[in-house]
């Protein structure tokens, strides 16, 4: 099938354009089971419409997209359901594949809304919804999980179980993770590879060799990257997922 | 049995009803009630495509409606006009040369009326043969596309994303919608066909909160519209068509009760 069993998705100078203008050029990455690959980069830099390449959703104007995965699953970024449909939140686990019943409370308890299971989606909360799309997602054991910006709305303390949870799924059903994401501190922590889009690929590697990276302090601030920087090299032990330092 | 002609327009009715409840439903979900609108609106140059030529009515109204429906996805594609007014621009051009050229047939007897708002008097066994058959037919294909044509219409992006190939079932949809109008054009009259797509749906919308729950309601109240409408028709000589559809409007204002009787229950 493919040379390295592990490779789930190869982006190899991939690129949109709309009406001639590029919205991304140049694009290349990779995605492997058991790893996260994180896009990063202002509003407007092509996250969303790189993970829909990677997703096969948008067709690539140039290069090629290879995708072995088997089974993908998203969480889009914004998503409104239409009030006029009667869902659900046990119909929307089911929406693109038959999951049974113990699966879904099992995934809907591991984002904490277990007890949401028959309320109709459009009662639901920002934060509420959010964690029922990741739900969805996990309950469907994709071996490719694209997150865009998955804990959008959701409150304080439940980010920060979120982004552990990603994390520990990530590991549990060996699925490679494209996520995009805001958050500096998750990202730079916890992720395997760091791609910084400003239309085109800034630049990428693993989180320490980026924040020393000079147009990746071009793109996020002197003082952004500093903190970030700091953050990394303050630290000379690392934390489990429950954020208690490992021995 | 199907000597009466109102026993065949009772069983042809029922027929269109069991096919339009589901697809009524997604028409409201999809919000495309004015696509459906459109589609009916061309199937009168249908009609008269289908008498110039004497083709089969069903199949030359099934045959403009699915090009209407391309030239629709085609000129959203090419023009920077919105979807209403591109859906606009085709209803009422193909509406206007199907008058026209009904003009031209001045030589056959022509009962305008009866295509416009549907005529029990017209059904024949045949009919009953196409809408049962024909009906079978759109709803087994939906049964296979459903969870594609479902899931793209919560989200297309996630469909698309989880391999359910949105684009495929929405071209199939649009297919089906034409073949369900094409179908019900007798009976209910070009003006009214969505009429019957849509309450029946909306009068479910009001009393159900799954999906399911909604297909099924739809199909009963739209049954529920075709037999007492068509029991009124006979009785004071009024339209099929418009009969059936004040029925589904009566059960569609009766629907409201329950959820105007919730909303107090709320309020306490």
């Amino acid at each position: 099938m493919n040379e390295n069993n592990n490779l789930l998705v190869r982006l190899k100078d991939c690129g949109i354009q709309k009406s001639s203008k590029w919205i991304v050029k140049g694009i290349s990455l990779e995605i492997h089971k058991g790893k996260i690959v994180t896009l990063i980069g202002p509003n407007g830099s092509g996250k969303t419409t790189t993970a829909k390449m990677a997703l096969n959703i948008l067709k690539s104007d140039e290069g090629s997209i290879e995708n072995y995965s088997t089974k993908m699953a998203y969480v889009p970024q914004k998503i409104s359901i239409d009030w006029t449909m009667p869902l659900r939140v046990i119909d929307f686990m089911n929406l693109t594949s038959h999951i049974n019943k113990d699966e879904i409370i099992e995934a809907l308890e591991l984002t904490g809304v277990q007890h949401l299971i028959y309320n109709e989606i459009h009662n639901l909360s920002g934060g509420e919804f959010q964690r029922v799309l990741i739900a969805r997602a996990i309950a469907k054991k994709p071996d490719l999980l694209v997150l865009d910006e998955p804990v959008q709305g959701v409150d304080f303390n439940g980010e920060i179980a979120l982004y552990n949870l990603i994390k520990e799924i990530c590991t549990k059903l060996n699925c490679g993770i494209l996520l995009i994401s805001h958050d500096l501190h998750f990202v730079m922590s916890a992720t395997d590879h760091v791609i910084c889009l400003n239309g085109h690929i800034c630049c990428s590697g693993s989180p320490k060799s980026i924040v020393k990276n000079s147009s990746y302090i071009e793109l996020f601030g002197e003082h952004n990257a500093a903190t970030l920087s700091l953050y990394q090299h303050e630290h000379d032990h690392s934390h489990q997922t429950d954020g208690s330092v490992k021995n | 049995m199907f000597d009466d002609f109102f026993i065949r327009a009772l069983v042809a009715g029922v027929g269109i009803a069991i096919v339009a409840g589901p697809l009524g439903c997604l028409v409201i979900w999809r919000r495309l009630s004015y696509f459906g609108d459109t589609l009916s609106h061309s199937a009168l140059l249908g009609v008269t495509l289908a008498y110039s030529f004497s083709l089969n009515i069903a199949f030359s109204v099934f045959v403009i409606s699915a090009v209407v429906a391309l030239l629709l996805v085609s000129l959203q594609k090419r023009t920077k006009l919105a979807g209403d007014s591109l859906l606009g621009l085709l209803a009422h051009s193909t509406l206007a040369i199907g008058l026209v050229l009904i003009g031209f047939l001045s030589f056959i007897r022509f009962d305008l009326m009866g295509l416009l708002f549907g005529d029990i008097l017209a059904v024949t066994t045949a009919d009953i043969g196409l809408v049962w058959i024909g009906g079978s037919i759109i709803l087994i294909i939906l049964y296979f596309i459903w969870k594609s044509l479902f899931s793209a219409t919560v989200n297309y992006d996630l469909s698309a994303a989880e391999g359910m190939r949105p684009e495929v079932s929405n071209f199939i949809f649009t297919l089906l919608l034409a073949g369900v109008i094409a179908l019900s054009i007798k009976m209910i009259g070009a003006l009214l066909i969505t009429g019957l797509l849509l309450i029946p749906a909306a009068i479910a919308r009001n009393i159900s909160n799954s999906p399911r729950q909604m297909i099924v309601i739809a199909i009963l109240s739209g049954i529920l519209s075709v037999v007492v409408g068509l029991f009124a028709s006979l009785e004071i000589n009024t339209s099929s068509g418009p009969s059936i559809i004040v029925v589904a409007l009566i059960l569609f204002i009766i629907s409201l009760v329950p959820l105007e009787i919730k909303g107090q229950l709320q309020k306490r």
